[in-house]
This record gives C-alpha cells, sequence and structure tokens, in this order.
C-alpha cells in the first residue's frame, strides 16, 4: 500500500479502482457523454468507461466547454468517482468543482497503475495495487 | 491563499450554495495559478452564450446554478447569442436552436444579467479605467480592456468570469499583476500598415509568433490610431492577435497607456521585425476562386463609424450580394435614431444584432463563401462556421457586395 499526498482542487472522499491516461484528457469530445465511454480515436483510453474509476491523468486540455462536459458526465451518472492530475488545468479543475468530483493534483501519478484500488479522502491519495 | 473572514464564509456557504460554488471555482483557480489572495473586481464580461457552443450540458448547469440562487453582485455583459434575437426568423435560422438559446437568455436574465450580446462591451457602457481589476472572458475584449483601456483581466473562461461576477473578486494572478504585464517580445514594423485589414493581418502575424507573450510594437503611424477610427483599428488588430496567438494584452509606443511605463520592455525581450503583410493576408484569403455568397463586417462587433464608413464607401450603390453587419443591439438602435441603419438599409444592407458568423449555426443557411476585412472572423469562420474566406480591405469588400465579384488577390491590396 502506497500513501501519496497532493494538493485539494475539489475536496471529497472517493473510492474506486484506477484508470490510468498517459496522456492529457478533453471531456469535449472524447467522452460520449451518454455512456461514459471513451470515443476520441487514438487516445490510450480508447473504449474505456470511466464512470466510477479514479481517473488519473497527466493534465487537462482544449475547449472550455470541457468544464460543461464533465458536468452532464456527472448529472448522467457517468463522471469519474475522483480526478487525480500531475498538474491541473482551469478546465478540468472548474468542471470537477462544478461536478461534486473529488478532484486533487500536483500527485506522483507514475506510482498509480491502472487496475490499481485507489481511495481519495482530502489531499490524501491511499493506492493498493 | 489568504481569503478574507468574509470571504471565507462565502467558501463556506454563508450565502447559499450557489455563491460557494462560485467562491471555490475562484480559489480553486487562485490556487492552481499560485496567487496570494483574491482582488475585488468592477465588470465582467461572459463567454459561452450561444447555445451551439454551450449545448445541452452548459444550460443544463447554468440553470442549476441560477436554481442555487447565483446572482451577480457587478455589472455584467454577455458575449454574442446564437442567433439575432428580434430577426432569426427572417434571417433563416431554426426555431428549436432559438428556443434553446432563449433559455439561455432567460436563465441569464435570472442571475441578472441583461441580454447585452456583444463582444465589444467597451463600445456599450461596459468601460474600465487604467489600473481597474476586471474579469472578462472573450479573447479580443480581454486584449482591447487591457492593452487599450489599460483595465486588468486574465482570459477568464465562461464558467470563471460568471463565478467573479458572482463573487465579485476574482484570483489575483497574472494580468492583475504588474510583473506579468511586461513585454517579452518587442515587434519592430518596418512596412506600411494602413487599412483595417491590414491591422488585422498585422495582428495575425504578431499572434503567431508571441504566443501568450505580451508583445510591444514599435514603427507603427500613431496619428492613425486616434480618435473613434483607431479604437477600430486597435480592436481588429488586438483581436487578431488574440486569434492566433493567445496575446491578452499588448503594448504600442506612444498609443497604449501602459506603453510609456519606465521598464514596460523586459530586459531580455526577443526583438523580432516584420516587413511584410503578405503572408498575414495568405494566411486569411483561401486561394482558388470562386463566388461570394456573402459579405460580413463586424468581428469583432462593428462600431458606428465602421457602419458610417460602409455606407460612405457604398457611395449610393446597391448591393448584389448579401453585406451583413454584425454589431450590438444598442448600436443598431442609436444608428436606427440617427437614420444611419435607414441609410444602409436603403442600399440592399443589413445589420445583425445579437451574434456573429462564428458562433451563429450558419451551416443551416445556404452560405458557401464569405468576403471580409476582418482577420479574427476570417481566421475562426472555416472551421466553426464551414464557410470559405476572402480577406481583404474593406474596400474591396465593399466592392464585392456592389459588383457581386471578388477583384481583390492575396497580398494586401491597397484601399
Amino acid at each position: 500500500m502506497k500513501r501519496l499526498t497532493g494538493r485539494v482542487i475539489k475536496h471529497g472522499r472517493a473510492s474506486g479502482i484506477a484508470l490510468v491516461s498517459p496522456e492529457p484528457i478533453s471531456f469535449f469530445g472524447m467522452v460520449d457523454v451518454d455512456t461514459g465511454i471513451v470515443i476520441e480515436p487514438g487516445h490510450p483510453l480508447m473504449g474505456e468507461r470511466i464512470g466510477g474509476r479514479v481517473l488519473v491523468f497527466p493534465t487537462g486540455k482544449g475547449s472550455t466547454v470541457g468544464s460543461y462536459s464533465l458536468y452532464r458526465l456527472a448529472k448522467a451518472g457517468h463522471a469519474p468517482a475522483a480526478i487525480l492530475n500531475f498538474e491541473s488545468d482551469p478546465i478540468v479543475a472548474v468542471g470537477a468543482i462544478i461536478s461534486d468530483i473529488p478532484m486533487v493534483d500536483q500527485v506522483d501519478i507514475s506510482q498509480i497503475h491502472t487496475g490499481d484500488w485507489v481511495h481519495v479522502e482530502g489531499e490524501q491519495v491511499i493506492v493498493d495495487s | 491563499m489568504k481569503l478574507t473572514p468574509y470571504e471565507q464564509s462565502l467558501l463556506e456557504g454563508a450565502e447559499g450554495r450557489g455563491v460557494q460554488k462560485a467562491m471555490e471555482i475562484v480559489v480553486a483557480l487562485g490556487r492552481i495559478y499560485g496567487a496570494e489572495d483574491l482582488v475585488e473586481v468592477s465588470s465582467a464580461q461572459v463567454a459561452g452564450v450561444s447555445y451551439k457552443n454551450l449545448g445541452e450540458a452548459g444550460l443544463e448547469f447554468l440553470s442549476d446554478w441560477a436554481a442555487q440562487g447565483a446572482r451577480v453582485r457587478i455589472p455584467t455583459t454577455l458575449n454574442p447569442a446564437g442567433l439575432d434575437l428580434h430577426s432569426w426568423h427572417q434571417l433563416g435560422f431554426d426555431a428549436e436552436f432559438a428556443a434553446e438559446q432563449q433559455r439561455v437568455l432567460e436563465t441569464f436574465a435570472a442571475m441578472g444579467i441583461p441580454p447585452s450580446c456583444t463582444c465589444t462591451p467597451y463600445l456599450v457602457g461596459n468601460t474600465s479605467k487604467l489600473g481597474e481589476h476586471i474579469a472578462w472572458a472573450e479573447s479580443s475584449a480581454v486584449s482591447f480592456a487591457n492593452s487599450v483601456l489599460g483595465a486588468r483581466t486574465n482570459r477568464e473562461g465562461g464558467p470563471s468570469a460568471l463565478a467573479a461576477a458572482i463573487v465579485g473578486r476574482t484570483a489575483r494572478y497574472g494580468l492583475h499583476l504588474d510583473a506579468n504585464r511586461r513585454a517579452r517580445l518587442v515587434v519592430e514594423v518596418r512596412c506600411p500598415v494602413r487599412s483595417f485589414s491590414d491591422f488585422g493581418a498585422l495582428g495575425i502575424l504578431v499572434g503567431q509568433q508571441a504566443h501568450n507573450r505580451v508583445p510591444y510594437l514599435r514603427g507603427l503611424d500613431v496619428s492613425r490610431l486616434a480618435g473613434s477610427v483607431g479604437i477600430d483599428l486597435l480592436k481588429t488588430l488586438g483581436a487578431a492577435m488574440a486569434a492566433s496567438g493567445a496575446v491578452a494584452l499588448y503594448h504600442i509606443e506612444g498609443v497604449t497607456p501602459e506603453s510609456g511605463e519606465p521598464d514596460i520592455i523586459v530586459p531580455d525581450a526577443e526583438q523580432i521585425t516584420i516587413a511584410d503583410l503578405t503572408p498575414g493576408y495568405r494566411a486569411l484569403d483561401q486561394s482558388g476562386h470562386f463566388a461570394v455568397d456573402l459579405v460580413w463586417f463586424g468581428c469583432p462587433h462593428a462600431s458606428l463609424t465602421e457602419l458610417e464608413e460602409i455606407v460612405r464607401l457604398l457611395n449610393g450603390r446597391r448591393c448584389k450580394v448579401p453585406l451583413w453587419v454584425t454589431m450590438a443591439r444598442t448600436l443598431q438602435d442609436e444608428a436606427a435614431r440617427s437614420g444611419l441603419l435607414q441609410r444602409f438599409e436603403a442600399l440592399g444592407g443589413r445589420v445583425v444584432a445579437d451574434t456573429c458568423l462564428v458562433v451563429a449555426p450558419m451551416q443551416g443557411l445556404g452560405f458557401q463563401s464569405v468576403a471580409t476585412p476582418c482577420a479574427k472572423g476570417a481566421y475562426y469562420v472555416p472551421t466553426h462556421s464551414g464557410m470559405a474566406v476572402h480577406f481583404n480591405s474593406p474596400e474591396v469588400c465593399v466592392e464585392t457586395a456592389v459588383t457581386g465579384r471578388w477583384v481583390a488577390e492575396a497580398g494586401g491590396v491597397e484601399g
């Protein structure tokens, strides 16, 4: 079991199976809002379902509409349980805040692998592989 | 980050969930960018208004936020909507889209924001003074406020500008701080820059090299940039820089209010020279001959001075090709009171208020190509609205409207 700490972007508590993307994520156009499945061709997470997972990626990218897309995913029940970033960007950060998704950045995400069980509580991130 | 007891109470929900959510957004952005505290802002400009960009997700979020008691506490203006709110039907826009757009504006109204629907809030009364802190979205308006008015704002996104309006504060980082307002790129302009489209082409070239740095421009004819015509030229210059780069602030020697400040240029600033505007014209004007379906002025939204100039160039001749001028509704009303609007319409011109070709669902209207002297519009229309673009001076564009033929070669036809 590993204990990591980061900086709280959106305070909260959540647990789930990690889904790790080595590449940045834009929620606008990348994820089908009705299913929570990644639909961006060529993206490392293509075909993965993000709902209920602890979603781990370096940083966000793309249009400011992405904040709203994350909100819509949350309302449809397909939002990630928590978001962990190396460096958060304003679009995903604002999306997490308005959607009540716990989010921590400045996390050493190289310590987390897809399939790990991750518990997030405030700035604490507990990883069980 | 240091918060006052009052700010802390808002963050803890003392004024309800809607205000709390706004405070959470402002504080989180401050944390991300290393702000030490918050700064009070005196006005906001909110983007993300067109239903085309917002979609159902955005509308749903805005309605929920309004229902949670989110209300703006400072003067706030709105970016353009997806259609002309009065004459959308005559222009051929879809009724279903119009209904969704109406819901968006009703939601903003519930938050206390009137439907100003313009990207030029500074032409319709949302003005700022030198050194005033504001929270504006809309890259061209951000550029104008910072550079020409000397106000201080970062490039806010739709939700963050709205959050700032709800709590009356934004995080103090970026362009709110003196150190970040200094130029890191010096641009020596060594060619004539005369017409409206010349200034747009120059802006495209500067933006490409500046990325998100603050440029300092030298060598422009300062007398050209005076008065209301000067305002129009600075408006298109800044909008172009913000489109091809992410320039939120520029200085022009002897023109913009902070250009004379000591140490306004950092010692290790990069120096570049621009001696030819042709690449700027080429970047915007799509090569190959095609008919022009529409001639468009007003990106950013046109001023009354621009509309007067178009009527002067028409010189009593009627348009063969539709000629649209997009502008703020309050300015259209003013033009109607002075008779300018009637003179323009008598020659076949059309003022389209509240919207523009970038944020409107133009695909449904059957226009394949557009001619415009507006660099920002020319930059975005191909990807956002799927039309081919010709870019040249106002003179060439008006001749195109009158003759129905595109006459200019790309590369800076003199007007």
